[in-house]
């Protein structure tokens, strides 16, 4: 599987403090694989997301993204800050937060940065991020401050933010956990896109309907370890361990996505 | 009943308009170098080198829990035996000014830049912004914004402060009025006219911060 995997995650450690939160995890994802990480809050599974592309420097372990990959523990060198914004720029992340830069326009929020990190030239940023916001079926609100714009449309402007560094991996930390519900469903029907169009992910999500549909793989995480992993609809369906039953009693797993107005 | 007679100050108009030239003056430049001295301090005091944040964290507090009228007479009498260099008054009160200020600039920076968000500088991290440029480009931006109306507060504080200089004759407003009312006998019509003066100055700019923070309020 390392041969073609697109992400390799090795012995990953992490602890905050005397917190463990992560022990020894181990995770492959292939190419143009989608793999949604589940499980309680206070799993690890945040943690794990926010290492692969090294928001959260780890402990022990190894990370590699395509062709980077970077050893931490005793004895190795913490990567200095270029090459960690080297590597940074190849993952798109998408926060639950939305994050947005309040101070910039939809427009300017989505050429920021092919603009400043990939020194793009003004004029094909422009174009580059109107594409994007296309795609998120917001092009008409390239004027806007993401101050006027709803949850949802905002969370949207976000992933097209992220698609315009044209990054091979794209990393979900709960993008619809701060949605009203009604909004939910633009915001899953733009991941549904992307996965459908062959993007390696790594989504963590509490909308497990929606993991059965759209990922491949499906990882449980509790305590800061991988407790059951397999296809997604295995494991949802039919879960081997009794934590991830417990777990999973809690949602509902099957059924359509909540209806989309991705034009809105 | 004390007869005031305000006439008689107008035959001393040359030397308080020098007096307000070098006040103003004074004020433009302890205001520029106590910004640049506050953007050390604040930058210093958010590295990530313990050395530094400790240089920093000391001028902050060294300047700011120490009375800016000790501080002048200091730099005047105890630093030039200590560094083995003269200063003239006004050098000597410029920098111990400017560090004053500096020391107060450095905590409003370093407010401003860490009231804003984690996420801000995460999500430009998150784009392979390195953290120089997600401060210039998303943190700063945001952060100006907030500390202005408290820069203008204590710049306007800086420009009052500057009246203590005239215990090392430097010759601002305060010391030639000093020289007017003893050559007067008029005290009181003097140091009146030099209150109405500093008033007719910082009224205006204070609306104009008070204004500032207003709209900063409808922004946010």
């Amino acid at each position: 599987m390392s041969e073609t995997s697109k992400i390799e995650i090795r012995a990953l450690r992490k602890s905050f403090g005397s917190n463990e939160v992560l022990k020894n995890i181990n995770l492959d994802v292939a190419k143009g694989g989608v793999v949604a990480l589940i499980g309680p809050s206070g799993s690890g599974k945040s943690t794990l997301l926010r290492c692969i592309n090294l928001l959260v420097v780890p402990d022990g372990g190894s990370v590699r993204v395509g062709d980077i990959s970077f050893a931490f523990g005793d004895g190795t060198k913490l990567p200095d800050v270029k090459s960690l914004a080297k590597f940074r720029a190849t993952t798109g992340m998408v926060f639950q937060h939305f994050n947005l830069f309040p101070h910039m326009t939809t427009l300017q929020n989505v050429m920021e940065g092919p603009v400043t990190v990939r020194r793009m030239a003004k004029a094909d940023a422009e174009k580059l991020a109107r594409a994007q916001l296309a795609k998120v079926g917001l092009a008409e609100k390239a004027d806007q401050y993401p101050a006027t714009l709803s949850g949802g449309q905002k969370q949207r402007v976000a992933i097209a933010r992220a698609l315009a560094m044209e990054p091979d991996v794209m990393l979900f930390d709960e993008a619809t956990s701060a949605l009203d519900p009604e909004l939910v469903g633009e915001v899953l029907n733009v991941i549904q896109q992307l996965a459908s169009e062959g993007m390696t992910m790594v989504i963590v999500t509490h909308e497990i309907a929606f993991a059965r549909e759209v990922a491949d793989r499906l990882i449980f995480m509790r305590d800061g370890v991988v407790v059951e992993e397999g296809p997604a609809r295995q494991v949802i369906d039919n879960p081997g361990e009794a934590a991830t039953r417990a777990f999973l009693s809690h949602f509902h797993r099957t059924g359509a996505l909540p209806p989309a107005n991705a034009t809105s | 009943m004390y007869q005031w007679d305000f006439g008689i100050l107008w035959s001393y108009r040359w030397l308080f308009l020098n007096g307000l030239g070098v006040t103003v003056g004074f004020t433009v430049v302890i205001v520029l170098l106590g910004l640049v001295f506050g953007l050390f301090g604040a930058f210093g005091s958010l590295s990530r080198f313990q050395p530094v944040r400790l240089v920093a964290l000391a001028f902050i507090e060294a300047f700011r829990c120490t009375p800016i009228l000790v501080q002048l007479i200091w730099f005047y009498y105890a630093l030039p035996i200590l560094a083995g260099v003269e200063m003239t008054p006004i050098t000597a009160s410029a920098l111990a000014l400017s560090l004053y200020g500096g020391s107060f600039y450095s905590e409003i920076i370093r407010g401003g830049i860490v009231s804003i968000d984690k996420g801000q500088s995460e999500a430009g991290a998150a784009l392979g912004m390195t953290p120089g440029q997600s401060m210039r480009r998303i943190v700063l931006p945001q952060a100006i914004k907030r500390m202005i109306p408290a820069l203008m507060n204590q710049s306007i504080i800086q420009f009052k402060n500057t009246s203590l200089v005239s215990v090392l004759a430097v010759p601002d407003l305060v010391y030639q009025s000093q020289v007017a009312a003893h050559d007067s006998y008029r005290p009181l019509e003097t140091y009146t006219a030099v209150a109405v003066a500093y008033a007719a100055i910082l009224i205006p700019l204070t609306i104009i911060v008070r204004r500032g923070e207003k709209h900063l309020a409808v922004s946010e």
